[in-house]
């Protein structure tokens, strides 16, 4: 199995600004989504992830019908569901019809999805600049880095890297204001909206009886992607699926608060198929690409499906003390935080990335914030087994085998467990080299490494045996 | 392999992982979860007034279609705008108001003109009491870029289109697919935090948006 990036993961946490950065950002993130469930809304917004979880987990049992349904009645207006098995395919299938149409630039607006497969760089290969339009994405594109965080993929950035940024790129002004770096940021957006042939946007739902996509967002950039171009692709997982128009409300409802705190984002798009007769502008053909790259294997784990409920809101990131403290480019995939924790080894398999489940401190926050209650803490635990299954497979796992069986030996054999205490209170005096509460004999081998970042309190002078037994004594006296 | 090989192996997939056969209709979903709270109008009118301006929008209140076109008059002075063609605007005469131009049919051009126009004024088919949203139906009458392009963004809404909020709209309309191809669902003006989570408004969309209840 692959070792654990701890080189990268110790430049992060030697990196005060970057650590700073992420922690004010996700602590002003947590405030916020406190701030959406005053006390008077709590009754419902537990009624609303209840339901949340149970039409996720119904439309998922469901998943064939429900596709099915959609592809009929995104037919019925017009549109076309085209699947894909992995990011190549969707890939492909842009490049298609964008060759077909002549079209050479592209505007995208945020979406996971299309980060998760990559997709700018497979387009770039082909000759068609694919522009990200949200703001913190474009940041992101010109830096040539990935996302840190699923809602605020720049949260990483200060405004001072920013205007360097801005400056050598675009060849404008050094600007610091987050004010003026936007406008800047708009000015040159726009003009690429005006002129491109192709708009591709993700999907936050599909609606399965509407043949619909729903995009929320706050800046308006999906708006534009979606309305522009003559053309637009949405590109979404297949579990993105919900069964009915009516169901949205409480997603909506649950991934504003859960996201920034807001009641509603600024723009809640609901589109179904291209632009209809009569209608003055929006675009003249609608794709909708369902990709599946993992997804089947996730749901055919029935203990381990409702990981495909999430709608990414990014909750469970800023509650993360882990996340907290690493950020979101430790994580070997673009999900990072809990979420990532667990759908990563999920989609590319525990050999990789067998370490993600074990960082954590099953705090339980990730689980608590969870708008669709899915269980991650649970999902960790579950992943945490397999991966040492699998380490005791491959027999890496032999000395730590034998040291719990000895501990085990010992634990439940009362003699030896009393012969072990003596040892220890024996060895209790500083004098003979202990450190952080180990004997200096013990600081070998894969022992020494794990007591790296760990220390052991120091042997009381008094075992629980004795005081139980004194205690006992005591009671005897008394009577 | 072709398109329809890997749809079919994809929901081949799906229904092995799920355990289904095929062509099984699914059982009956979840209730949809919707409460519909009895708001009297002129509370609602509060919310929406103190919801839209806590994002710092702004609503006005117009008698008659007379008192909206005045507001509307005044709003656009020294300005160029585009209205939409919906009937509402034209009854109302502020179709009509010097430097509003109108009555674009052809995407090409409306796109053109939005994009060097400093307002757009539109209709609502309704609007959102809790959270101050504006819900905009695409239609022959209400084009989409005209609320989206433009600096500042003019609504006009009779005030019984005024919903109590998300629930109610999905109430009235089970599935907007039914009516229209696009219905966006607007709250306040467009902004973003993605700069160090500081808000600044106007990023792609309006910087302003105006609500006028009639």
């Amino acid at each position: 199995m692959k070792p654990i990036p701890v080189e990268s993961l110790r430049a992060t946490l030697s990196n005060k600004p970057l650590e700073e950065a992420i922690y004010a950002s996700t602590r002003r993130l947590m405030e916020k989504r406190a701030a959406a469930i005053p006390e008077h809304l709590r009754e419902d917004f537990e009624s609303w992830r209840e339901q949340a979880n149970r039409i996720k987990r119904h439309t998922l049992e469901n998943l064939d019908y429900y596709l099915e349904l959609l592809e009929e009645r995104l037919r019925a207006r017009g549109g076309k569901l085209v699947y894909a098995r992995d990011g190549a395919e969707v890939a492909r299938f842009i490049t298609q019809v964008a060759k077909e149409k002549g079209v050479r630039l592209v505007v995208k607006s945020k979406s996971m999805t299309t980060e998760e497969i990559h997709l700018n760089e497979w387009l770039g290969k082909e000759g068609i600049e694919a522009v990200e339009t949200d703001l913190g994405e474009y940041i992101i594109q010109l830096a040539g880095e990935r996302p840190s965080h699923i809602v605020a993929p720049a949260l990483h950035k200060t405004r001072y890297e920013i205007a360097d940024l801005f400056r050598e790129k675009l060849a404008v002004k050094r600007e610091e204001e987050p004010e003026k770096q936007t406008l800047i940021a708009r000015r040159v957006l726009r003009e690429k909206f005006l002129s491109a042939g192709l708009g591709v946007t993700g999907a936050n739902f599909v609606v399965a009886e509407s043949g619909a996509i729903v995009i929320v967002e706050n800046e308006g950039n999906a708006r534009l992607c979606s309305s522009l171009p003559p053309i637009h692709i949405a590109v979404a997982g297949i579990e993105k699926l919900v069964p009915r128009a009516q169901d949205v409300a409480v997603f909506l409802k649950l991934l504003g608060r859960s996201a920034t705190g807001q009641p509603l984002t600024v723009y809640t798009s609901f589109l179904s198929g291209p632009r209809r007769e009569g209608e003055i502008d929006g675009p003249e053909e609608f794709y909708l690409v369902l990709l599946d790259s993992g997804r089947t294997k996730v749901l055919a784990e029935p203990r381990r499906r409702q990981s495909l409920y999430c709608i990414r809101c990014g909750a469970c990131l800023n509650h993360c003390p882990v996340y907290r403290k690493i950020g979101g480019h430790n994580y070997p995939w673009v999900y990072s935080g809990p979420i990532g924790a667990i759908i990563t080894p999920q989609f590319h398999g525990m050999e990789k990335d067998w370490w993600l489940p074990f960082a954590s401190s099953l705090c339980g926050a990730c689980g608590e914030v969870c708008p669709v209650k899915i269980d991650i803490p649970r999902i960790l635990l579950d992943l945490r087994a397999e991966a040492v299954r699998e380490k005791v497979r491959s027999g890496e796992a032999r000395l730590e085998r034998l040291a719990f069986r000895l501990w085990a030996w010992v634990m439940t054999h009362p003699k030896a467990y009393e012969a072990a205490g003596l040892f220890n209170l024996a060895l209790r005096d500083d004098e003979s080299g202990w450190k952080d509460g180990v004997p200096g004999a013990f600081r070998i081998g894969p022992l020494k490494e794990w007591l790296r970042f760990r220390k052991l309190p120091p042997a009381p002078a008094k075992t629980f045996r004795d005081l139980w037994a004194a205690r006992r004594q005591k009671e005897a006296l008394k009577e | 392999m072709s398109a329809d090989d890997v749809r079919g192996e994809i929901l081949a997939k799906v229904r092995a992982a799920i355990g289904r056969e095929r062509e099984r209709a699914a059982p009956e979903p979840p209730e949809p979860l919707l409460k519909v709270p009895d708001v009297p109008l002129d509370e609602r009118i509060e919310q929406f007034s103190a919801a839209l301006e806590r994002l710092s929008g702004k609503v006005h209140l117009a008698a008659t279609g007379e008192a909206a076109r005045a507001l509307v008059e005044e709003l656009t002075s020294q300005h160029s705008a585009i209205a939409s063609n919906s009937p509402l605007l034209r009854e109302y005469g502020i179709t009509s108001l010097p430097g509003v131009f109108t009555g674009y049919t052809d995407a090409a051009e409306l796109k053109q003109a939005c994009a060097s126009a400093d307002v757009g004024i539109t209709g609502a088919d309704y609007a959102l009491a809790d959270t101050g949203s504006l819900v905009t139906l695409s239609a022959p009458g209400e084009a989409r870029i005209i609320s989206l392009l433009p600096p500042v963004h003019i609504a006009i809404v009779p005030k019984e289109r005024l919903l109590t909020g998300l629930d109610e709209l999905f109430t009235l309309l089970p599935d907007p697919a039914e009516q229209t191809s696009s219905m966006v669902i607007i709250t306040g003006p467009s902004r973003t935090a993605d700069i160090e989570q500081i808000l600044v408004k106007g990023v792609h969309g309006p910087r302003m948006v105006h609500a006028i209840l009639v």
